[in-house]
């Protein structure tokens, strides 16, 4: 603690040479590989051919790449500053596809950008935890515990949480709901508040129920029980399971997936690429995988507990445990543990969004660390 | 600061403890993977390979018949067939649209489509047209790939290169009907077919063959990726044929030329059956190619019954062919001699009762050779009344008729030799001593095959308990040359144990029938010297002549509808000087005139003997001609047309 108060003293104005010094290369070499291993999957899934996913997946890392360096580049209080103004674009864009879905163009979840075809229900996962992350640092503790000061960020997750809720797109409202509720728990609200908003939503489950897709209940009704239904609504799940267990410890082999190639598991480029790679490289492959997502969840706490600003600590463990849901509930979705949600496994899936937020989140999250000794003012100025 | 401190520790505490959460989510998710890939690994990898290996069975080639020198009459030719899975095809309206386009189809075949979809499993293919041209699979082939669940095929389809010619003997394929389905799964086969009458029903299973199986690695759309394994099936066993081919055709051009006959040839050393003809025919090439409703009603209907066959399921009165077995009877018992003479004035007293001889005027009197010689009728009533109906009955039974004789075909019928407890047990009242004078010129409630009665006549010239056969489990006739000698065992068949006089003398009496002057059928006699046969005629009355008819003379046969005409019989064997060849022949409402079967009947056994003989069948292949334009399948047709 003594040392943090030597540095307090000022805020130090990096040199850009000393911005990409600060850089962490060891994450992204570790980003670097697990994308690898996405790519490898991908010319996997067409059966041995970089068309049509792989070499479009290795453009759009390399931009994204280029991105995350520049957001990480950027001085982190520009980010806090910038949040609500991410936040509010970001909403613009939910709004603009949910008005244009009304009107009667289809139920399109994307903005097409040319270059890729923007979701702005994944940019808000990102934008949302920066706003909350800015918010929070403008709270002291015993604002924090004032349940006014807790509506407006209530607000800030409800509102596009039901935005994209209502696409429907369940998955990711639950993401915007569980990495906001993180971000909470972090600034530390008393957690006999979480208990009494988990109460009623449990209360409101019924009528939760009453209002869902007929879709939607079928998944929760396949996740409980997906082998009765086995050509229906459980052919997905249960053809994923068949898959990993198939798969063994050392598994089918790289380009060998019986269940993959054959076009028995469904989505295998995009939701399912877990399964398709636990099957043709086994347990063995599908651990390692998850070993270096582990590696990335550690140096994400990491660099949060580090920073000596609360943004920074708030951001950067926000965008971590978002990543980590990511990843979890791709991963449990496709070993049958929860109901088959529409959630890619980050860095690995085909889609150009989900890419590009998750560097843009790891940018924000190098920016922390490079900018970890920065000392920042409740409104963002430095001190 | 001391708030900033406190916000850092709050926020460090609460980090630690999301971490501690995210490492049990990560272990529950190692655990999971654990239980997926290691616990339940060999389920989860027979599942896969369900999913992806299906096994398709391989219809056997259906094996051929052939004749006793090795002719084919029921082969395989290749066919092309476009099938469809319902379960790939997706909407399909939609793709028989499309094939319709392509080569045309009828209203029938898409309701037919459409049945066998809902009846058939699921991702069995259905035929959607058989028989297809080249040109007609061409162009399917060429846009199989926008037509989803559609496929050739190329299968073998039943022909019968002699058409109509033993269309009852070998009888015919026809697809699988919905009772005679029994879980077997090559029944459900596209285009299976399954012998329903003839040889082919016979002999079916053995004809079937084994099938085979392919392992087909399929993918989620039921496409067919690569085959993994195969195992061939065992084809359909060959079956030979006792017909002579050359003789059978002969006969069924004899059959032909009248409405309704039927004729048998066997070789009576070793029972082999050369020629069994019901006329009229069939073509058993429709049956496998699906009949159409009219082509059915014509065939059920025609009340010359072409889809029987009369030669062992037409029973028939006997006529005067049953005299030998009165004959012998008499002898066997001594209640006759040779030197017994009857004296016929042209008609019989019973009581009351009038028998008339078919000659009016009477034979004068007669000696048991001379009886079969004329057919005198009045010397077998004389004789039938003192042998009773039993005596006789027993007789006739040792020669094979009143009962089945396990033929090799399905639909054989055993006729009827009355005794009279039969007849107090069927009908409940005594045996009439009139209905034996009846019984001794085979009429009354006697009824016999064709094949009953060339086998009758086998067993007078053999002595022998001759059974016809119609399937050489020895295989096809190696050629032998003529001064070989016969390849049947002598003792093949059981003796009758009938004194060889008795037999010399019946047999010495049906050689004079044909051969000399004054024998009922001395017009049919066989000219050549050595080739001479001998037999009885015989006519089977259909109708009761009534008393006023006799009253004023029978009607003549011209008068009288077909339908009520006379059957006209004749059995005969060949040569004389050792009988070794026996027809058959019955010719349906033939009889023209008293003596029918000897007018009718006999001219076609005489032509049927003559060729056995001079063909040999017993010993020698055909010649070489013979086999080569048959073997041309535009042969038959073409020699027709």
């Amino acid at each position: 603690m003594a040392s943090i108060g030597a540095i307090d003293s000022g805020s130090p104005r990096l040199s850009f040479a000393e911005k990409l010094w600060g850089i962490n290369w060891g994450l992204i070499l570790l980003l670097t590989v697990i994308a690898c291993f996405g790519f490898a999957m991908l010319y996997s899934a067409a059966n041995g051919a970089l068309q049509p996913w792989a070499g479009k997946q290795m453009l759009r890392y390399a931009v994204s790449l280029a991105l995350m360096l520049i957001v990480a580049i950027v001085d982190i209080r520009f980010w806090l500053r910038a949040a609500y103004v991410v936040f509010a674009i970001g909403f613009v864009l939910l709004v603009a596809v949910e008005v244009r879905g009304a009107i009667g163009m289809g139920a399109q979840r994307w903005i097409d950008l040319g270059i890729i075809q923007l979701q702005p229900s994944e940019l808000m996962k990102v934008a949302l935890v920066l706003a909350l992350a800015r918010y929070f640092h403008g709270l002291t503790i015993e604002e924090v515990g004032k349940p006014l000061r807790l509506i407006m960020p209530a607000l800030l997750i409800l509102t596009p949480a039901v935005l994209v809720l209502k696409q429907p797109d369940l998955g990711t409202a639950m993401m915007l709901l569980m990495s906001g509720g993180v971000v909470f728990f972090l600034a530390g609200v008393r957690l006999w508040k979480f208990g009494l908003v988990i109460g009623a939503g449990a209360a409101a489950m019924p009528f939760v129920w009453a209002h869902m897709k007929g879709y939607q209940r079928n998944r929760i009704l396949t996740f409980l029980d997906p082998e009765n239904d086995p050509q229906g609504a459980g052919y997905h799940i249960l053809q994923s399971k068949i898959a990993l267990g198939s798969g063994g410890v050392f598994g089918k082999g790289f380009l060998l997936g019986t269940q993959s190639h054959l076009n028995f598991l469904p989505e295998k480029q995009t939701d399912f690429i877990f399964t398709m790679l636990a099957e043709e490289l086994g347990l063995i492959g599908g651990l390692a995988l998850l070993t270096l997502y582990t590696l990335v969840f550690i140096y994400g706490f990491a660099i949060a507990l580090r920073s000596h600003n609360h943004f920074g600590r708030l951001l950067g463990l926000g965008i971590t445990v978002n990543f980590f849901l990511y990843v979890f509930i791709n991963t449990a979705m496709v070993m049958g543990l929860i109901p088959v949600v529409g959630v890619p496994l980050p860095l690995i899936s085909y889609g150009g969004t989900s890419m590009l937020t998750v560097m843009f989140g790891f940018g924000l999250l190098m920016s922390a660390y490079i900018h970890r000794d920065v000392r920042i003012g409740r409104f963002g100025e430095s001190d | 600061m001391q708030r900033e401190n406190q916000r850092s520790k709050l926020f460090t505490r609460r980090a630690l403890l999301l971490a501690g959460g995210q490492t049990a989510l990560l272990a529950a998710l190692a655990g999971r993977m654990y239980y997926l890939q290691v616990t339940q690994s060999d389920r989860y990898t027979v599942l896969a390979d369900e999913n992806r290996i299906n096994l398709r069975l391989l219809a056997p080639p259906r094996g051929r018949i052939i004749d006793r020198f090795g002719l084919p009459l029921a082969t395989n030719t290749p066919n092309y067939r476009v099938v469809l899975v319902a379960e790939q095809a997706g909407e399909i309206d939609v793709t028989l649209d499309a094939i319709d386009q392509l080569i045309g189809l009828t209203e029938a075949d898409r309701r037919r489509v459409q049945r066998d979809i809902k009846r058939k499993h699921s991702f069995v293919p259905v035929v959607v047209r058989a028989n297809l041209t080249w040109d007609e699979m061409a162009r399917i082939e060429v846009n199989v790939p926008e037509l989803p669940g559609v496929m050739i095929e190329e299968g073998l389809s039943r022909t019968y290169p002699f058409a109509e010619t033993a269309a009852h003997v070998l009888g015919y394929v026809a697809p699988v009907s919905e009772k005679e389905l029994n879980g077997d799964p090559l029944l459900e086969l596209p285009d299976f077919r399954i012998g329903k009458s003839g040889i082919e029903k016979q002999h079916d299973l053995e004809l079937r063959g084994k099938a085979g199986t392919s392992q087909i690695e399929t993918n989620a759309y039921g496409r067919v990726v690569r085959e993994l394994a195969r195992v061939e099936g065992t084809p359909g066993k060959e079956m030979v044929l006792t017909l002579d081919m050359a003789l059978q055709d002969l006969a069924a051009r004899r059959c032909a030329a009248e409405q309704s006959a039927s004729c048998v040839v066997l070789d009576a050393f070793t029972g082999d059956v050369l020629a069994l003809v019901s006329s009229p025919g069939f073509d058993p090439i429709a049956f496998g190619a699906g009949l159409t409703a009219v082509m059915w009603r014509d065939l059920t209907t025609n009340i010359r019954n072409p889809l029987s066959n009369k030669a062992i399921s037409g029973t028939y009165s006997p006529g005067s062919t049953f005299k030998p077995m009165v004959a012998l009877a008499g002898l066997e018992s001594g209640l006759i001699t040779p030197e017994t003479v009857v004296s016929c004035p042209g008609s019989f007293f019973l009581g009351n009762t009038v028998f008339h001889c078919w000659r009016h005027g009477g034979h004068g009197g007669m000696n048991l050779r001379n009886a079969i010689k004329n057919s005198c009728d009045v010397f077998f009533y004389e004789t039938a009344r003192r042998l009773g109906i039993d005596r006789i009955a027993a007789m006739a039974k040792r020669f094979g008729l009143g009962s089945k004789l396990d033929f090799d075909l399905p639909g054989e019928r055993p006729g009827n030799i009355p005794t009279r407890d039969w007849n107090l047990a069927t009908y409940g009242v005594a045996w009439q001593l009139g209905e034996t004078i009846s019984a001794g010129i085979g009429q009354s409630k006697v009824t016999t095959t064709p094949l009953q009665l060339a086998t009758m006549a086998a067993r007078l010239i053999t002595n022998r308990a001759v059974v016809p056969r119609l399937t050489r489990r020895e295989g096809v006739m190696q050629p032998v040359g003529l001064q070989t000698a016969p390849d049947h065992p002598e003792s093949l068949f059981p003796s009758l144990g009938i004194p060889p006089a008795n037999l010399k003398l019946v047999v010495d009496g049906m050689t004079a029938v044909v051969n000399e002057q004054g024998g009922t059928a001395y017009g049919a006699r066989i000219r050549e010297a050595g080739l001479e046969m001998g037999g009885k005629s015989g006519t089977s009355q259909v109708r009761h002549i009534s008393a006023a008819e006799r009253e004023h003379g029978v009607r003549k046969t011209k008068d009288v509808p077909w339908k009520e005409r006379d059957h006209a019989l004749f059995i005969s064997f060949a040569p004389v000087s050792s009988p070794r060849y026996v027809c058959a022949v019955v010719v349906e409402h033939g009889g023209e005139s008293a003596g029918g079967g000897s007018a009718v009947a006999a001219p076609i056994c005489r032509d049927v003997l003559r060729e056995a003989q001079l063909r040999d069948p017993g010993r020698r292949v055909p010649d070489a001609e013979f086999v080569a334009t048959r073997d041309d399948p535009a042969g038959p047709s073409a020699r027709r047309s």
